[in-house]
Order: structure tokens, then sequence, then C-alpha cells
């Protein structure tokens, strides 16, 4: 009985529920974790591999953090393909907000934009909705840094600190009671690196396991998104009292 | 036949044009207002073809309000000047709009700043400009007088002296100005003569 209100995404059940929603959200609750904290020198993002095999050839050395335009960059959990819809949605929008106003978008339309699309797919009926949620970090000048959550309803929110993804309440719960509102950068690393030390599933940090990323000043007027590499990983690492292990393993 | 002009000064752009309304030889109506308040922060002072101008700015005056009410902030000058240019470019090929534009805008990333657009989609960023007829008469009296910084007192001196050269030299008599100021505060009207 109950799949009289499973197999369209439109129809609310008697409780007034829409379970493909609830299924896609449930969904994202089992895929890699993702933590963004935002800090007023910049925003923090990381996220877990769940995939990491030595014969995996990888096309790029990260998979699940995007950098949208100049000033705005995501992490992703759920269903990669999705996000990958998605994130060239986003692209485009900012680029066509650039060529209309000739200056780059603020965070939270480019955010909404996205998030009017996946609540299309709650409403209009025969297509799933998207199984993905975004961390998304930025920057503009009405509101400096900035972060936000999305889910697949179309729901978002800014946050100071916040998780999607496996353990993600477990997750949120250390955000809260660590989290102060003057953290520096890298704190907010560090912080960052507690979160998933405490969360994830295996008993070890390591560099191949993790994607580290911060958006930033790099230059006074100049935002760039830095991912940071295994090197720079390890060390971070390390200083947290997590012992660097990919080459001595290896 | 419309005469619009205006310059940037320490902390303000101020706007002038003719209230004339012609066509012809016969002048219908001498109390146009010419300088629309975009928003808050920005004025528009138009010329071209009468129908055109107030036909296109009415909709881009909407479509700024349409941005505050859907995203709660103001557009940038900078923003408007090149929304506006887009849709002068867009129209040229699909529908031409004759109207010559200078929106003045004071905005808390680039203070005062004023821009040149034509019907063409042609868009300058300028210290003091103006379009039309006018502009054969007193670009030489602003190339003159203008300085960098001057004051909203002295902007409006410099202001009236292009109107009576042009009262001096152009052979259509335009028997009315208005000018408004943009700075911090906002838009007003100033009273001059």
């Amino acid at each position: 009985m109950a799949r009289r209100y499973d197999s369209r995404t439109t129809i609310f059940s008697p409780e007034g529920r829409l379970y493909q929603v609830e299924y896609a959200m449930e969904a994202i609750s089992h895929a890699g974790a993702a933590v963004g904290v935002l800090s007023q020198e910049g925003v923090v993002l990381a996220a877990e591999k769940k995939i990491i095999s030595k014969l995996l050839e990888t096309a790029k050395s990260t998979e699940k953090m995007y950098a949208i335009d100049q000033h705005v960059a995501c992490a992703v959990a759920g269903i990669t393909a999705d996000a990958n819809i998605l994130i060239g949605r986003a692209r485009i929008t900012a680029q066509r907000y650039f060529y209309t106003y000739q200056e780059p978008i603020p965070v939270e339309q480019l955010v909404q934009r996205l998030c009017d699309l996946k609540q299309g797919y709650t409403q209009f009926g025969g297509l799933r909705p998207f199984g993905v949620s975004f961390l998304f970090a930025g920057w503009d000048r009405h509101h400096g840094f900035q972060l936000y959550q999305s889910d697949p309803s179309g729901n978002y929110g800014g946050w100071k600190a916040t998780a999607i993804g496996a353990n993600s309440t477990a997750a949120q719960s250390i955000l809260k009671t660590d989290y102060q509102d003057d953290i520096s950068l890298k704190d907010a690393l560090k912080l960052t690196v507690k979160v998933l030390g405490k969360t994830m599933d295996s008993a070890q940090l390591t560099s191949e396991k993790l994607e580290f990323a911060t958006l930033s000043f790099v230059k006074p007027e100049l935002i760039g998104f830095h991912q940071l590499s295994s090197e720079e990983l390890n060390s971070l690492l390390q200083e947290c009292g997590y012992v660097a292990s990919s080459s001595e393993e290896a | 036949m419309d005469s619009v002009i205006a310059l940037v000064g320490k902390d303000f752009v101020l706007s002038a044009a003719d209230t004339s309304n012609a066509r012809s030889v016969i002048v219908m109506k001498d109390d146009v207002d010419k300088i629309m308040e975009l928003d808050s922060h920005k004025t528009l002072a138009m010329g071209g073809e009468p129908g055109d101008f107030v036909q296109f700015t009415e909709y881009i005056q909407k479509n700024l309000h349409l941005y505050e009410f859907q995203t709660g902030l103001q557009l940038s000058t900078h923003a408007v000047a090149n929304f506006i240019r887009g849709e002068l470019a867009r129209l040229i090929r699909e529908a031409p709009v004759l109207a010559n534009l200078l929106l003045g805008g004071f905005d808390e990333v680039s203070g005062p700043c004023l821009y040149y657009i034509d019907y063409l989609g042609t868009l300058e960023k300028l210290d003091y400009t103006a379009q039309g007829y006018a502009s054969f008469f007193i670009l030489g009296t602003l190339d003159r007088y203008y300085q960098k910084d001057i004051t909203l007192e002295q902007g409006i001196e410099l202001m009236k002296r292009c109107i009576q050269q042009l009262g001096k030299r152009f052979v259509i008599n335009q028997r009315n100005f208005i000018m408004k100021v943009v700075d911090k505060d906002g838009v007003r009207q100033i009273n001059f003569e």
C-alpha cells in the first residue's frame, strides 16, 4: 500500500509527506560526509572520500569539491552524477549574471536559483528529485564570507558551521559546542579535522580519504579557492595529532 | 533636440536636462521631467525619441525594483549601467529604441559615478558629458572649466554656465531646465537661477 504514494514524487501521502524527497535525503545521509566552517577570514570545506582504491585512476585529484565561480565553491554529498548536472547549471547561472551586470553574482542568489530548480522536482511529476545536498562557500560585497547548505527538497539555509552526509547530526553537535564566532581560518581547519576525526567510520584519518579546501582572500580584493594538497593535508593532520600515514604505509 | 548634461563632483553626481517636449516646430509641453529617479541612489537623465525613452527607462526602473524585491539588495551603479547597455545592445538588433542616457549613481563601493549610454549600446564611464545637440556647444565649456573633486556649489555654477552657453548659441530656445543631484543621502532636485 505504501507504494501508492512512493511512485510519484508529486503526491502527498495521507500523513502529508513526500516519500521520494525523504528517500533522497536518506540516500544522502549515507553518503560521504562534508563539513563547512565559516570564519571571518574565509570558509573551510572538507569532505570524506568513500571510494579509495589503489587501482582507481582518478581523472582529477578531487571528486567532491567544485569551484563554481571565482568567488563561490561547493562541496557535495550524495549522487555525484546528479551533482554534476546542478554544478553545470550553477556555473552557467553565475556566468550569465556576470554577462548581464559585469559583476559577480551574490552568493545567496546563486544558491536560490539552484534550489528553485531542485524544488521543481518535488512538485512537477514523473522525475525523481536530485539526490544531492550541497555546502556552498562564497564571498560577496553584501554579506562577506558565507556558508550555505541545500538539500533535495530545495530548502537552503545560511550557517556558521554545518555538516551533511553520514553522521551529520553527530558532526553538527560537535560544531555546536566547539564553534566560536571569532574563529580564525586556521582554527576552522583544525575544527573541521576534529569533526571528521570523530564522525568518520574509519579508525584513522588519512589524507587520501579526505578533501580539504578553503575560500579566502589570496590578495586584497582577490578571492581564491584553494584545495589542500596531500602534503598540506598531512601536515594539518599531524598538527591536529593524527599521524600522517600516506607515504610510510604505501 | 533634448539637452542632457551631467558631471561628477567630489561626492555627488549632478545632472541637468531641459524640460521641453517639442515636435517639428511646435512645443507640446514645457515641464517634462527627463531625469528619472531609478532607485534611491540613481538618476537616469534621458534624451532621444520621447515615446522611446519614457517606455525604456520605465522598463529599466521596474526591472530594478523587481531585483530589489527578489533579492533584498540594491544593484551597484556599475551593474545597472551594464544591464542597461545590454538591453540596448539587444534591442538595437530587434526593435531599436532611441534613448540616449546619462546614468548617475552613488554607492558605497564606488562612490559617485557617471555613465554615458547611447541607443547603439555604447557605454562609457566619464567625469562629465552631455547628450544630443547640447554636447556640440558645451563640451568645450566643460573641458575648460571642469575640475576633479569640485563641490556641489561649483558644480551648480558650472552647470548654469553650460545652460547659459546653450541659450546663447543653440538655435532652439530651451526655456526651462531642471537639475538633480545624487549623493550619499539620495536624489534631490536643485532649485537654481
